[in-house]
């Protein structure tokens, strides 16, 4: 078997080895439910453990402690954001705001929140995936109650223009949640310098485990809980925390250092000066400009080649990337955000994201180069599509 | 495991047989389109004497399934009559590559119809068609169907794109709502062309754009 080259990081990322030990140790002596101390010595310890996870992501963050609600990941934060402030604003207000490029969880909650009768305007983004802010000032109106637009892209790395969307907010006084889950810890996040209400954080997408996350919830934010279940979480998410992944996620922030981010940005970089220098017409997508995206996305398009055959011959070789092409869904759709963009299907037939961790290392940059050229150049002389000169 | 095809797809996937395109084909066909997702093109060489294949070579745009079904019917149909190949089913080939994952039968099913329409398109231009029938706009209009606008992904004909056809003495003219600097212009009128002019008793073909 070949070595995996694992490119897929904006889907998941290899856990840390400390993160697991810290798993490790916890669960094989923690086990009881976190409780008050007026409760038992394992549950009090818990909730120490509890407490201490919950003090790192706020610190990270510049928020208050009792503002940081766990959850199971990045989705049920975003659930929690939209149905709980749509459930807080029912009868009084009934319109959110959002783009059209979201995760799925985004989309699919305000999708669902439409259906039942809620107002929902989605954003345009221009070729590069930046969100229209005039619009966004246009379309806020008195009966809007939330305003979500993510921290940076999952498919083509665009970061948003946070700090401008959170002031158009603050002044319209209007909620305002980002989807920060692949843009943390890599893009550092003051949520009060940015006047951000709501943010999403994923433990499993920066080496920490699946199952935890977080909302960051500001104080006084009209927000009703969605899970019932017990008081836990500030009576915001019912049910028992996911202990050990939290600590797991809180071993993760720890770990984080600024220098991992700069190696992925090194590493996207070389990947693309090699394959825009040896590769016939290929087009980013996304910003052109690098310093605002995401340092580890890549993503590109192969003219005349259809993405799902290149994946499967990377895999083929060991490298685990993916494709915005519909061969590729599982409902025969080219990518939506591909779509916001304004491409072309065979645009979005034809893309490919890289996405780095800080696992990957520059011998594994040239062996990818090598194979992307080596695989378009291969399918390129079997596609009915000629270059047009 | 991983990937949800069958260890012969990905043989013929990896490997193609009969990949490449064709100098001077006695027939060619073009199904789907980038925009699609998936396109296949079809090059044959048949004996005019026997009918019998001699050469069939296959290019595509287009993700495993389709590969490996052009790949693999292509093989079928070497060496048969062209009789014999038009009996080529998605169904044979799936069966042949020991079943295909159900969402990428449609991938299949566009392999197989290029080579019914490379047939169909030997047939036409070689004098080959029993009762053969006049051409008329419907006929023209019904393959215009299988012409597809790269932008959308839809035939040009669902697109609205198609203003007027008239079919006088061998030749067609295809009226198009598209303007002649239209991005895809040249490709679609390519297309079209490659489409209409094997019918049996067209000589020509003439593609109008609006302004």
């Amino acid at each position: 078997m070949t070595k995996t080259i694992y490119l897929d990081n904006a889907a998941s990322t290899k856990v840390d080895e400390a993160v697991i030990e810290a798993m490790a140790e916890f669960m094989k002596n923690n086990y009881a439910v976190a409780s008050s101390q007026f409760s038992h010595r394992p549950g009090i310890l818990v909730k120490e453990a509890l407490d201490n996870s919950r003090n790192t992501l706020a610190k990270a963050i510049g928020a208050k402690d009792e503002e940081i609600i766990f959850t199971s990941g990045g989705t049920e934060a975003n659930n929690l954001a939209l149905f709980g402030t749509a459930k807080a604003a029912a009868g009084k207000k009934n319109h959110l705001i959002t783009t059209k490029i979201e995760h799925r969880s985004v989309k699919d909650s305000a999708a669902e929140l439409e259906r039942s009768g809620m107002r929902v305007s989605y954003l345009d983004v221009d070729s590069e995936g930046f969100v229209n802010l005039n619009q966004l000032a246009d379309k806020i109106d008195d009966s809007t109650f939330l305003v979500s637009v993510q921290f940076a892209n999952q498919e083509v790395g665009t970061i948003q223009n946070i700090e401008k969307i959170g002031k158009i907010c603050k002044e319209r006084g209007v909620i305002f949640h980002t989807d920060a889950a692949l843009s943390f810890p890599s893009i550092p996040i003051d949520v009060n310098r940015l006047n951000i209400d709501l943010a999403t954080f994923s433990a499993h997408k920066m080496h920490g485990p699946k199952g935890a996350g977080a909302l960051y919830v500001r104080n006084k934010t009209a927000i009703k809980k969605i899970m019932m279940g017990g008081f836990n979480e500030f009576n915001l998410r019912g049910g028992t925390e996911n202990v050990p992944a939290i600590v797991g996620f809180a071993e993760a922030v720890k770990r984080f250092k600024r220098e991992d981010t700069d190696k992925v940005r090194k590493l996207r970089d070389a990947l693309w000066r090699r394959i825009s220098e040896s590769v016939e017409d290929v087009n980013i997508n996304g910003p052109k400009d690098f310093s605002k995206r995401l340092a580890g996305n890549l993503n590109c398009s192969f003219d005349r080649v259809e993405g799902e055959s290149i994946v499967l011959h990377m895999d083929m070789k060991g490298i685990a990337v993916i494709t915005g092409s519909a061969c590729f869904s599982r409902s025969l759709e080219p990518s939506y955000v591909m779509m916001a963009l304004g491409f072309s299907h065979e645009r979005a037939h034809s893309s490919i994201r890289y996405s780095f961790g800080k696992f990957n290392s520059e011998d594994e940059v040239e062996i990818v180069a090598e194979v992307t050229k080596e695989v378009v150049e291969r399918l390129r002389e079997i596609s009915p599509v000629k270059k047009v000169i | 495991m991983p990937i949800p095809y069958s260890n012969k797809v990905i043989d013929h996937f990896l490997k193609p047989h009969n990949a490449g395109s064709m100098k001077d084909p006695d027939a060619v066909a073009t199904e789907g389109s980038p925009a699609c997702g998936d396109m296949v093109k079809l090059y044959l060489k048949v004996n005019p004497e026997t009918k019998v294949i001699d050469d069939i070579k296959f290019e595509s745009y287009g993700c495993a399934s389709n590969i490996a079904t052009a790949s693999i019917i292509t093989d079928i149909a070497k060496g048969k009559t062209i009789e014999e190949a038009k009996k080529v089913t998605w169904k044979s080939a799936d069966k042949e590559l020991g079943g295909l994952p159900p969402v990428k039968v449609h991938c299949a099913v566009l392999a197989v119809d290029s080579l019914h329409a490379a047939i169909d398109n030997y047939e036409q231009s070689h004098g080959l068609v029993k009762d053969p029938k006049p051409t008329t706009k419907e006929i023209v209009i019904s393959r215009l169907k299988h012409v597809i606008n790269p932008l959308t992904g839809f035939n040009i004909v669902k697109a609205n794109m198609i203003d007027d056809v008239k079919v006088e003495n061998g030749t067609v003219t295809v009226y198009t709502k598209l303007a002649s600097d239209h991005q895809f212009a040249a490709n679609i009128k390519e297309e079209i062309i490659e489409r209409i002019e094997p019918l049996w008793d067209v000589k020509k073909v003439e593609v109008k754009f609006d302004g």
